[in-house]
């Protein structure tokens, strides 16, 4: 499976994923520089986390209206994987291939954590190798990851059932207590309806070596390379 | 013409930023502050004479970039309408 990285002016992860990539993973990999329109040969795109072009005006917006986000349109309606964790979430909801918006926590505080997301859809090519139900313990680290949308976008995520992973706790019970940064419903990640485009708050790419303090991140990994079948097409449940 | 454009939390949005604003100020003794809510104030210089092309034209910035309609309006005013007369600029 051939990934790419994206890599805005202050992205901070890249390095992360593209190392996980390819020296975990084994699999080839290169950067995606941001005003790159073409993604032809790229079977998944990774948007990592960071602060690009600085985060002003609003997390996301400027990167979310750029020449490489305008190609992802593209890529993901010929049914690319696109993977967006943290910034890249924030990304993929100010450029509207997500419903919702991230902003600013709760707390006010900038939150650097390990935490609990329970699995809620294995509907999808980067968790069909989980069970639902499942717990994960991956980091976050954010300032700005209050997942909110209106009533009526809230009740087709639940309809449709888009809601991929919820903050939990250690034994998977969605709770107040356990929600780092106030968001709507404990919401930590979302799915298009489609399945191809999954944005998250957590970072998968933190917790995917046991010197890192931990594999679940991995875990989505394998399941997208789980997904991939021989004529290079994806697997569809 | 210049156009300053403020963007400002929806009604019922939380403002966790202007809550906490609002706790700063009371604790400075300010306690008759009722509400306290922060926005954005963006000036732009446009080569655009004409006030309503230039309006139009904010209103698509604002649409595709400087606002996101899930959380934020917006309310436009031109500048250069409110200088005094036979001031410059």
């Amino acid at each position: 499976m051939r990934f790419g990285v994206v890599v805005f002016p202050g992205t901070w992860s890249d390095c992360d994923f593209h190392y996980v990539v390819s020296e975990v993973l084994h699999q080839p990999v290169r950067y995606v520089w941001h005003r790159e329109r073409e993604l032809g040969q790229l079977d998944c795109v990774i948007l990592p986390g960071g602060f690009s072009y600085g985060d002003y005006l609003r997390a996301g917006a400027v990167a979310g209206r750029s020449p490489v986000v305008e190609a992802l349109r593209d890529f993901v309606g010929r049914g690319g994987l696109v993977l967006g964790s943290c910034n890249g979430f924030q990304i993929l909801c100010e450029a509207g291939l997500l419903p919702g918006v991230l902003t600013r926590n709760e707390c006010l505080q900038y939150r650097c954590q390990s935490t609990h997301l329970v699995v809620e859809n294995v509907d999808t090519p980067f968790t069909r190798g989980l069970r639902a139900g499942q717990v994960l313990t991956m980091p976050i680290s954010h300032g700005e990851g209050k997942y909110y949308a209106d009533a009526e976008t809230l009740a087709r995520l639940k309809q449709q059932n888009l809601i991929v992973f919820r903050y939990a706790s250690a034994d998977g019970k969605v709770t107040k207590a356990s929600n780092p940064n106030g968001s709507l419903d404990n919401i930590a990640g979302i799915v298009n309806p489609e399945g191809t485009v999954l944005g998250m708050m957590p970072h998968p790419e933190r917790a995917s070596e046991t010197a890192m303090g931990g594999t679940d991140g991995l875990l989505m990994f394998q399941s997208l390379l789980g997904s991939l079948v021989e004529d290079g097409t994806f697997l569809k449940r | 013409m210049k156009v300053r454009v403020l963007v400002r939390l929806k009604p019922g949005i939380m403002d966790v930023q202007g809550a906490a604003v609002q706790r700063a100020l009371v604790g400075l003794g300010f306690s008759e502050i009722a509400d306290l809510r922060i926005g954005k104030v963006i000036d732009i210089e446009l080569d655009e004479a004409r006030p309503g092309e230039a309006r139009t034209r904010v209103g698509e910035m604002c649409g595709q970039l400087l606002a996101n309609p899930l959380l934020e309006e917006y309310s436009m005013e031109i500048l250069t309408d409110l200088a005094p007369r036979g001031v410059a600029g």
